[in-house]
């Protein structure tokens, strides 16, 4: 059966041409396109018909064409996925979906507390519960990514110290590098510089490099923490007085989720911590979950220096109540324009109301197991990979969820170790052989709590294949 | 109980919980969630794991609260009972955010298709062909609707498509040695990103005011212009809904001295099939895939703007693009002149699969009627919103002059005649059931402003429900003043006393700052 006659769309409710025929005789008119007319010149006008494919009307339909088109995606429920590199594959709790599949979270927007009352509270407790994790003060709402978050850190020691140069490590993450080399750039060349800290193979900070480049023209250090390729730096205390002895920011990217065992970066000398709270509780989505955040100390030097909006709690006019504001609104872009510190806009609410929700299921003792677990079973793997002859572990302890392995002497690249891998549905680890070609045929092997032993073992029973064919 | 038989208003009262905040419902001891452990096998081989942590094994607890799992749940789900979102008001009231309905079958399938929320984006491209054929299609449509050439779907956001845009300007021009060129042009009622971002970028920003008419003229337009005018960033038509009819001139004259043109189109809703970022001369536009093109918003994100551009800029795009050799879908990072990256990975690509969704389900005529419902809405609205007493329409010219898809009005008269400008009809418009209205960008050009956009997914009795709402604050504030004075009196919360914090011992973002505020231990 055909439809016939004129579509009525079920999302344009006045497409119902008795409807349409109403309006427009109520306003005066025949066509709505004397309403362009009057305003639109006719050589800017669209004449013609967009080559689009013809409409698949009905909901059954479009449903099933699409999950047709996505089935020919292999996906990490399928597979056992061993990616990491900044978005890794995590336990997500089923309250963490109920909370952020609500229609009224996930469709509203820049309503005020008086009408949303509820979304405030949820991004000022999200605020809040990082602020614990990091055991830092302030937080604002979120930023797109971590690698955001990383470049605006860097903005904001160069805006509170007015120096012009910025350290950053010889081995870190090449995406978030890119992001910030962009960030930093100007009109006609970048206003701040970036220079490179000598690491060892496996990104930990050469202290002497470090201490040589410290001058007075550095406004920031920046480390990961863990690093990129998933080494802890045990010597952040002293890459932080160093810092601190230049009169320099200290800024340091973590992962969340490391923080319930690692000790927060704010107690190793961090005067900005920051990262991307996608480990906390949000699915892979394909990259698309990622959230950044910044956590400051309780001091105006750094508050006025947020470049997104802050929620403040304050009183209403009932004694008791809570409610809602905004703080020094004027900082952002949406109070003042070129004139602001940087630029603000929609960035990532619901991701970070859901890691608010996550943290309050986990609470400490969950923050704790969750780190545990991931120590363990990274070791566990690192042990495991590292028995197969030919296979070499770069990393050495300590390390967090994710750590380097080397295939040099199996003859073969990764490249054609993760084509294999796909035959005993594996996702194998981050190729590196590109990023870092000093590091050989090297791989970034990430485990999480996921992992199960058995997992681990399968992972471990195909790479014994695959090397020793 | 319905609505009102006559006058169609609700006895509404939103749910008020007053609900702790989650710190206050912490009892030591509970638990939320479980996450797995190691097995006894693993804790055998390798021992506690943490012991290796050394002086770093965190020494404090992070002071989380400890709370069960049901009251987590519960917690949440107040909150979002004490939410106006889209999906459960009128939400006309946010113009040039386009509160449209974000259809149910993209937003489940979305959120639970595990060859979406499982894919890892490091995955070897051939394991994501499906995804990728997504992201190649939607790119050809986007050059449908714009007329121009190449997009990205990188930028997270509006304002960071528009900032992804001024990168590419300053890429552009510095390909060319031409780095005298650190002005950038934009007009006061354009988005307020579209003076941050190049400022941000690196460029001085000059800002035209707009004369009579609602837009900057051309003789001052053409008189900011020199060679050091790296490019405009504008919209069109701006936040008041006035279309600029000669927009091809002004972006005539920035070409005539070097400059590119860059088009802020977040919100496009009014133009869909019917008129395009290229025949009015533009380099580079940008659409929001969650305004325009049905994403939800999310409390603010994730988003998505779409970054469109001629195809003489391609080679400054963000890394990776998606191409096709004829067989397969690849991502090509071979781009030695690209910005780099503005976001991880491939950008918010859920939103990229809505978008796919949406556009299939309309086609070229759906989306013309897209466009032209939002328009005929706007305009019956503009109707009866002029009779109401004490609204302003300013850049009317008496001349019965229409706007496309929204309009920004004045309560300047009511302010005069009572003493109520445009916060107090807000406070109290969400007594009605309806999200409060969108004032303006700031500055404040138009004084006591307001600006409402109804977009296409409205019927005619939404539309009539919000003007009489609007109607009947009206009346109250010339007849009833008390009740606007107390307004508002069926929200989640009461009138907050200090909505603007600027004062350092008011500030308490977090409940650590809170805490040190009060004094509480």
């Amino acid at each position: 059966m055909q439809r016939k006659g004129q579509i009525v769309y079920p999302y344009i409710p006045n497409s119902v041409p008795e409807t349409k025929q109403a309006m427009m005789k109520e306003i005066g008119i025949s066509d709505i396109m004397e309403l362009y007319e009057r305003e639109i010149p006719a050589e800017l006008r669209f004449k013609e018909d967009m080559q689009l494919p013809e409409p698949i009307y009905d909901e059954y339909t479009i449903k099933r064409h699409t999950e047709k088109i996505l089935a020919k995606n292999k996906n990490c429920k399928d597979y056992l996925c061993f990616l990491g590199a900044g978005c890794a594959p995590h336990f997500v709790p089923a309250v963490c979906d109920e909370i952020n599949g609500r229609g009224e979270f996930l469709t509203a927007y820049v309503g005020e507390s008086i009408a949303d009352h509820g979304k405030w509270q949820a991004l000022w407790e999200y605020c809040s519960l990082m602020a614990e994790l990091c055991a830092m003060d302030v937080l604002s709402i979120p930023m797109y990514d971590g690698a955001q978050a990383a470049a605006s850190s860097i903005r904001m020691a160069n805006r509170i110290n007015g120096r012009t140069k910025a350290l950053i490590p010889e081995k870190m993450s090449p995406e978030i590098l890119m992001v910030i080399r962009n960030y930093v750039n100007s009109m006609p060349a970048p206003d701040i510089e970036l220079v490179t800290i000598k690491c060892d193979s496996m990104g930990r900070i050469d202290i002497n490099d470090l201490q040589s480049k410290c001058s007075q023209d550095v406004c920031a250090v920046y480390i990961e923490n863990p690093a990129y390729l998933g080494t802890i730096e045990t010597r952040s205390q002293e890459i932080g007085t160093l810092a601190k002895e230049a009169g320099a920011e200290y800024i340091v990217y973590t992962d969340p989720i490391s923080l319930g065992i690692i000790e927060a970066p704010a107690n190793y000398g961090a005067t900005i911590t920051c990262g991307d709270f996608h480990s906390l509780g949000i699915h892979l989505h394909a990259g698309g979950g990622q959230g950044g955040f910044i956590a400051a100390p309780d001091d105006m030097k750094y508050i006025a220096e947020f470049k997104d909006l802050m929620f403040g709690i304050t009183e209403t006019i009932v004694e008791g109540e809570y409610g809602f504001g905004e703080v020094l609104y004027d900082r952002t872009s949406y109070g003042a324009r070129d004139k602001a510190n940087e630029f603000t806009g929609t960035s990532t609410g619901l991701w970070a109301i859901t890691a608010g929700v996550y943290l309050a299921l986990m609470g400490p003792k969950g923050m704790e197991e969750v780190g545990t677990t991931i120590m363990q079973k990274a070791q566990y793997a690192a042990r495991k990979i590292g028995q197969i002859q030919g296979i070499e572990i770069k990393t050495n302890p300590p390390f967090f969820k994710e750590f380097v392995v080397n295939f040099d002497h199996t003859n073969k690249t990764v490249g054609e170790i993760n084509q294999a891998l796909l035959n005993y549905k594996i996702f194998g680890g981050n190729d590196l052989s590109c990023e870092f070609p000093d590091l050989g045929q090297s791989a970034l092997y990430c485990v999480t709590e996921i992992h199960s032993q058995e997992d681990i073992d399968q992972l471990c029973y195909a790479l014994q294949g695959i090397v020793t064919c | 109980m319905t609505r009102d038989r006559y006058s169609r208003f609700r006895k509404f009262h939103q749910a008020k919980w007053d609900e702790e905040l989650i710190f206050e419902l912490s009892v030591p001891g509970e638990r939320g969630v479980l996450p797995p452990l190691a097995e006894p096998e693993i804790e055998n081989e390798v021992g506690d794991g943490v012991s290796v942590l050394g002086n770093l094994k965190r020494k404090k607890a992070p002071a989380l609260p400890e709370v069960n799992q049901m009251r987590v749940n519960r917690h949440y789900l107040r909150l979002s009972q004490e939410t106006l979102g889209t999906d459960v008001t009128i939400d006309i009231s946010q113009g040039t955010c386009t509160m449209k309905y974000s259809p149910k079958v993209q937003e489940h399938l979305v959120a639970r298709d595990p060859n979406l929320i499982c894919v890892h984006p490091l995955q070897d491209p051939n394991t994501m062909q499906g995804l990728l054929y997504i992201y190649y299609q939607v790119e050809k449509f986007l050059r449908e609707i714009s007329g121009l050439d190449y997009f990205s779907f990188q930028p997270g956001g509006g304002a960071h498509a528009v900032y992804s845009n001024a990168s590419i300007i300053r890429a552009y021009h510095q390909s060319r040695g031409d780095t005298k060129r650190d002005e950038m042009i934009t007009t006061m009622f354009s988005h307020p990103c579209d003076a941050a971002t190049p400022n941000t970028a690196g460029f001085k920003v000059i800002t035209l005011m707009p004369d009579e008419n609602g837009f900057p003229p051309l003789d001052a337009f053409k008189a900011a212009l020199s060679e050091r005018t790296a490019g405009i960033m504008i919209t069109n038509p701006e936040d008041t809904g006035i279309y600029n009819p000669r927009i091809k001139e002004y972006v005539d004259a920035a070409h005539a001295v070097g400059a590119l043109c860059s088009y802020d189109q977040a919100n496009a809703n009014a133009f869909l099939g019917i008129a395009r970022a290229k025949e009015a001369g533009f380099d580079m536009c940008h659409f929001n895939l969650h305004k325009t093109f049905s994403a939800p918003h999310g409390c603010m994100g994730p988003a998505l703007g779409a970054q469109g551009v001629k195809k003489e800029l391609k080679k400054f795009l963000p890394v990776p693009r998606v191409e096709f050799d004829g067989s397969r879908y690849y991502l090509d990072y071979n781009a030695p002149e690209s910005i780099g990256k503005v976001k991880q990975f491939l950008g918010n690509s859920a939103i990229v699969v809505r978008t796919y969704m949406w556009i299939m389900q309309l086609g070229n005529e759906g989306l013309k009627e897209a466009a032209k419902i939002s328009v005929l809405n706007n305009n019956y609205m503009m109707k009866k919103i002029k009779e109401i007493p004490g609204v302003v329409m300013y850049y009317d010219f008496g001349i019965g002059k229409n706007r496309l898809e929204q309009v920004r009005w004045s309560w300047e008269k009511l302010k005069e005649d009572t003493g109520f400008g445009t916060d107090d009809v807000n406070q109290r418009i969400s007594d009605f059931g309806i999200q409060h209205y969108w004032t303006s960008h700031h500055p404040w050009i138009v004084p006591e402003p307001f600006t409402p956009e109804p977009c296409e997914s409205y019927n005619k009795d939404d539309l009539d429900e919000w003007i009489g709402a609007l109607q009947e604050i009206s009346r109250e504030c010339y007849e009833e003043p008390e009740t606007i004075k107390g307004a508002p009196h069926s929200g989640p919360v009461h009138r907050v006393k200090h909505p603007a914090i600027n004062e350092e011992q008011l500030i308490a973002v977090t409940w650590r700052q809170y805490k040190k505020r009060k004094n509480i231990e």
